[in-house]
């Protein structure tokens, strides 16, 4: 092929693309449209853009914040997200080196019991799950960070230990002879050379838990706390009329703490998720 | 150093070690346990045997939701991972924005599945409208539904881990093949997906399992409408929990047989596929 025909093939696909990605992101842009409109013509003309007579300005979200507490639901999805994450990272680093360091066989076992907790389905514990978190009043969005400590530990140990396997013996030795105290030589040598794992773990787990609906669902004490996922069930399940214009004020108010997210660390998380799947 | 390091363990490993116990050890045990017993909450609990695993395996809706979830499972795996191939191979050509589109087809991955279900939900009654009928009113259209939303959802999280597979394969075996005279279809056949088998494994192993374990979107979609016909098996296992006094140990022995089903699919599609990997 020669140069032109080559730039002409490029210049085509380039095109065939732009359309498949406006028709990608398309659901988004319809429910961010509605979201503007009065509620009684959201489920009428899902496809038509706000006229004068079908424009709501900003009353949905007014709405979804006022009458469903939205905003307190945003937060404490930020709160369990982000504690979840840190302490799943520092505990479960630190155990990744231990196991991975001392060989015995309490560290097998519970290496072998973590890999084995990663295929079990959430079906399987929930109820019981649930009746362990009542019975030790861990339905709160504090207590709620160790059930994710303990669920979640599975997967971040199995990637931890992988890249500790990878870290020469010789840089700990050596800072141990130096004086440095197991602890020392965990975070001050270790830990910085395993930052691009607690990258990969901490996008992993930031996923999910973010999004996660049904181990808060019947986790959490939902009279006190919901999660936005829980609360926009509510929203959608409850009995009678539901509010369409909230509910869509509702998904987009989810949606934009996950787009600043994506934006702001979109190679880190391409590349955790890369790094995640080849070791998984 | 095992030795000095061995003196920490508590600090490095019990927290961890603590959690897990609490959030996945004791209610799986307690789970296998539960299923042999009839109960309303743990302290009335009384053996019954596998009165609970036969009763479950007679409920019909139980055994719709299983066909129901293969095929589902099925399908969706196809799908997804057809696109998602065929993507990956189109972004690694050279052409303008590839970065961008790879960027769009990855966002809708971390998207929540609540909110996946609304907004698809938003979109499909909308289209159906037209025709006079609804979602909640014939299960395959809440069938096809789920697959389009999970192909929206999981195309571009596979994409990505193909494109590092595609990225890895070396590019002098490629010019070998084409010295060779290999045309196209041959090199894909040949060489491409040969070398690809470790990304294929991954992708297939987690569409394969994602289908099965399929809960938000289809408890936000369709809720099992029309009568529990398009409810897959992790619903079914819920409503079984939860709507019904008096049936949670025929929903414990319900999650078991469920977490039996996922393991072996898992260990067995695994298998199929790691034989056909090559040593690169």
């Amino acid at each position: 092929m020669n140069g032109k025909k080559k730039q002409a093939l490029s210049l085509l696909g380039t095109g065939i693309f732009t359309v498949i990605g406006l028709v990608y992101i398309a659901p988004i842009l319809i429910v961010l449209m509605n979201s503007f409109k009065k509620k009684v013509y959201i489920n009428k003309e899902p496809f038509k853009l706000p006229v004068e007579k079908t424009w709501n300005s900003i009353e949905n979200y007014v709405t979804a914040v006022d009458k469903y507490e939205l905003l307190s639901a945003v937060v404490w999805t930020i709160f369990i997200t982000v504690g979840s994450v840190l302490v799943i990272l520092v505990c479960t680093s630190m155990c990744a080196w231990y196991i991975t360091r001392v060989k015995t066989k309490f560290t097998k076992a519970l290496y072998l019991l973590c890999i084995f907790s990663m295929v079990v389905p959430f079906q399987m514990v929930m109820f019981t799950l649930s009746l362990v978190a009542d019975r030790t009043r861990l339905n709160t969005p504090w207590g709620i960070i160790i059930i994710y400590l303990g669920f979640g530990a599975g997967l971040a140990v199995f990637m931890f230990c992988g890249f500790v396997k990878s870290i020469p013996l010789e840089i700990e030795e050596a800072a141990m002879i130096d004086g440095c105290t197991p602890l020392r030589t965990f975070f001050g040598v270790v830990l910085p050379i395993m930052k691009p794992t607690y990258i990969s773990v901490g996008i992993l787990e930031t996923m999910w838990i973010w999004n996660d609906f049904l181990l808060p669902y019947l986790v959490l004490d939902l009279n006190k706390y919901k999660t936005i996922s829980i609360a926009i069930q509510y929203m959608k399940g409850s009995y009678g009329r539901v509010d369409m214009g909230a509910v869509m004020a509702a998904l987009i108010l989810a949606v934009i703490p996950v787009i600043i997210f994506y934006l702001a660390c979109q190679k880190h998380i391409i590349k955790g998720v890369a790094a995640g799947a080849v070791k998984g | 150093m095992e030795k000095a390091v061995k003196r920490y363990m508590p600090i490095f490993v019990l927290p961890t070690f603590f959690a897990f116990i609490l959030g996945f050890i004791i209610p799986f045990i307690m789970g296998i346990w539960l299923s042999f017993c009839e109960f309303t909450t743990v302290t009335d609990a009384k053996f019954v045997g596998i009165s609970n695993y036969i009763e479950a395996l007679k409920d019909t809706v139980f055994r719709h939701s299983f066909w129901y979830t293969c095929l589902f499972a099925a399908v969706s795996l196809i799908v997804i991972n057809v696109f998602a191939f065929a993507l990956a191979m189109a972004l690694t050509q050279k052409m303008k924005g590839t970065n961008i589109f790879r960027t769009i087809f990855f966002m809708p991955n971390l998207i929540g599945g609540i909110v996946l279900g609304y907004i698809w939900q938003l979109i499909f009654n909308g289209i159906l409208a037209k025709y006079q009928t609804a979602l909640g009113l014939n299960e395959w259209y809440g069938f096809w539904g789920l697959i389009i939303l999970v192909s929206w959802q999981q195309i571009g999280y596979m994409m990505i881990i193909y494109i590092a597979g595609l990225q890895s394969i070396p590019g002098d075996v490629m010019e070998a093949a084409q010295i060779d005279g290999a045309s196209g279809i041959q090199r894909l056949f040949r060489v491409t997906l040969p070398m690809m088998m470790p990304s294929i494994t991954i992708c297939m192993f987690l569409s394969i399992t994602n289908g099965f374990k399929l809960f938000d979107q289809n408890l936000s979609l369709t809720a099992g409408e029309p009568s529990k016909m398009s409810e897959m098996m992790a619903l079914n296992i819920f409503n079984t929990f939860y709507g019904r006094t008096g049936w949670e140990g025929v929903g414990q022995a319900k999650a078991v047989i469920f977490f039996v089903i996922v393991v072996g699919i898992g260990l067995i599609q695994l298998r199929a596929t790691r034989s056909k990997e090559v040593q690169q």
